[in-house]
């Protein structure tokens, strides 16, 4: 086991090392080159953009450029942010516990509400529940994220509003201006955007756990735990869950990394300040040192979240080993 | 005597596109303690589903039982609640069945898949529980139990996991063992061994044993007694000795006569019964062997003919004597 997780190590690197020198390589060939972002600004001359691009080494080759980031990464320098001037690493350590909160606050809201309504919903094959449930599931499902996120706004911080006159729910930002961290105020800043990703994620773990759950059902082994005389319950969560779970687990592993991807909508919707959108500022901006880190960390997200897929499997189901 | 188990005019059937699959017609047995009966027949005769039905291991729905009683120790399991009955299943009444590959859950060790009925029936601990789980394995043979315990199913060889699962079957000390099909899914030296196997169980632990098979030759050395059915009825119930020596029903005797026998001097050409057993939308009005019947005579397609006794304790549903040819 020990042997497989460090060979399965040793591949993430190269990996890491052939995505780092796909991307580098995209980034420099943006069309305008890396100062495009500021080549159309009126108050940026001629020399000052020669000054920048010296001051940042733009003027050697890229594969120079490459090495030298490369190098300078290995020492545990990214590089500094154009636009802000601070390291870009510690941009993306400011903002990765928001994404996290966010996006890990969104994965329990949707497993809560998808594992036990998919298995429900299949104990109760083609009963009225069963039909709603699917139903509202495709519904949500086939939700668009961005305009759903827009409806909760308008709903709940527009049209409801608290005895006082304020809006019901506050749709943007993480904590009320001016105010010192408060849980319940973080807490009523998360409601709007963990509603919108988990009611449409949930939708659709619903529909799996729902088909997963079925197939399990009629399986002999079930039928063997009702022969020996087990509680439903104990056949239901023991024997047909942990089997119906497998399929899921995979679903999950694959959903990891893109749930960070899918944070970029809602962070924009909701003003959330987290590691989509710094992202996509650093994209529009092509600030490079923030944009290389911020793809290597999704892209190690990836890669660990595969090696952690394969691992829980093995806990899972005991025919699969690992070597 | 006394009757452990009493089946009285089982009925059962399967909703299907555009109606219903009888598959049970009101059969009726009984197994009386320490004795083994075998039901035989073709598959899709009803043999499983009678025996499912009394558990209610059958899936509902889209099964229905839609008539008789099952009187077991002085209850009738067909009219118990859930809850009560599933105090019945694994604690007085144990299952074998056919496939032991998929039969065990694949993802809990043996020694944890054993344990479960002690604990849920019996509230002994996890280390008693394991303790007799591990005295039931070495029971049916297999060796270092202790070790055993931890694997999964898929480290088992088929007839290691048949094994295991009539150790499953016994674990809480049932009074009757109900396998279905046991070792149709085992090689033939596999099936002689769980055969013996289960002889030496019986002989050590006195329980009664219904034992399905469409084996005639396998169950000849095992039952007590035999029930033969066809298309969901009972058509023939008698003692083993009786059987074999004086078949009196066409079908039982079509099934005799297509298998080989050693007590032969010449060669003989195997019989078969031409045609295939019928799948029964709605009920027959009358025999339902008799479009396959070599003896067929006028009444067989007007009356479902009724168990009429042949000798002491034998009794065949046959209008037909089919060694005189005669009505009876």
């Amino acid at each position: 086991m020990t042997q497989y997780i460090l060979r399965r190590a040793l591949q993430a690197i190269l990996t890491l090392l052939v995505i780092s020198v796909l991307i580098f390589g995209l980034i420099s060939s943006v069309p305008g080159g890396i100062m495009s972002a500021y080549s159309e600004n009126p108050d940026f001359t001629q020399e000052d953009l020669a000054r920048l691009r010296e001051k940042y080494g733009l003027n050697d080759p890229v594969p120079v450029r490459y090495a030298k980031w490369l190098l300078n990464v290995l020492q545990g320098d990214w590089g500094n942010s154009f636009t802000s001037k601070r390291p870009a690493l510690q941009e993306i350590s400011d903002r990765l516990p928001n994404t996290l909160l966010l996006m890990g606050s969104m994965f329990l809201v949707t497993l809560a509400i998808a594992i036990p309504l998919g298995i429900y919903s299949a104990l109760k094959q083609y009963t009225f529940f069963d039909h709603l449930l699917t139903t509202v599931a495709l519904a949500g499902q086939s939700l668009p994220t961005f305009w759903f996120g827009l409806l909760l706004i308008i709903i709940f911080s527009v049209l409801l509003k608290t005895p006082d006159g304020k809006p019901l729910l506050p749709s943007a930002g993480m904590m009320t201006l001016g105010q010192p961290f408060n849980l319940l105020d973080r807490l009523r800043h998360l409601i709007l955007p963990v509603s919108m990703l988990a009611v449409i994620s949930a939708a659709s773990y619903m529909r799996y756990m729902r088909s997963s759950m079925l197939d399990v059902i009629h399986k002999d082994y079930v039928r063997t735990a009702r022969g020996k005389g087990l509680p439903e319950k104990m056949v239901i969560s023991r024997h047909a869950l942990r089997n119906a779970l497998i399929p899921i687990v995979t679903l999950l592993g694959l959903d990891l990394p893109n749930l960070f991807g899918g944070a970029l909508f809602t962070e924009t919707i909701f003003a959330w300040p987290g590691i989509g959108r710094l992202f996509f500022d650093s994209a529009m901006k092509t600030d490079y040192p923030v944009l290389m880190a911020v793809l290597m960390v999704y892209s190690f997200l990836i890669v660990a979240s595969n090696l952690l897929v394969d691992l829980v499997y093995t806990v899972l189901d005991p025919r699969i080993t690992l070597d | 005597m006394d009757d452990i188990l009493n089946v009285q005019n089982l009925e059962t059937r399967f909703k299907v596109k555009g109606g219903w699959n009888h598959a049970v017609n009101g059969v009726s047995f009984r197994v009386s303690e320490g004795e083994t009966l075998g039901i035989v027949g073709e598959s899709g005769c009803g043999k499983s589903v009678s025996v499912m039905s009394i558990t209610r291991l059958i899936p509902i729905p889209p099964g229905q039982i839609t008539a008789g009683t099952a009187m077991f120790g002085g209850r009738d399991l067909l009219k118990l609640s859930d809850q009560e009955l599933s105090k019945v299943r694994g604690a007085e009444i144990g299952m074998v069945y056919q496939e032991p590959m998929t039969a065990f859950n694949p993802v809990l060790s043996i020694g944890r898949q054993l344990t479960e009925p002690l604990e849920v029936h019996q509230g002994l601990t996890r280390q008693q529980a394991n303790a007799r789980a591990e005295e039931l394995l070495s029971l049916v043979g297999i060796p270092n139990p202790k070790e055993r315990m931890r694997d999964y199913p898929h480290q088992f060889s088929g007839g290691m996991r048949q094994r295991a699962m009539i150790a499953m079957a016994l674990v809480c000390s049932p009074k009757l063992l109900i396998a279905d099909e046991p070792t149709t899914a085992l090689d033939v030296t596999i099936q002689a061994q769980i055969v013996r196997l289960v002889k030496e169980l019986r002989q050590q632990l006195g329980m009664s044993i219904i034992w399905i098979t469409h084996d005639l030759s396998l169950i000849a050395g095992l039952a007590h007694r035999i029930v033969v059915m066809y298309a969901g009825y009972v058509i023939e119930e008698a003692p083993i000795k009786k059987l074999y020596a004086n078949p009196s029903h066409p079908y039982t005797m079509g099934l005799l006569n297509s298998l080989p026998r050693l007590d032969e001097s010449e060669h003989r050409r195997l019989e078969s019964i031409d045609g295939l057993p019928p799948i029964l939308h709605k009920k027959p009005s009358g025999c339902p062997f008799a479009p396959r019947c070599r003896f067929v005579v006028e009444r067989c397609h007007r009356e479902v003919p009724a168990l009429l006794t042949v000798e002491e304790d034998h009794r065949a549903a046959c209008w037909v004597n089919p060694h005189t040819r005669r009505e009876r």
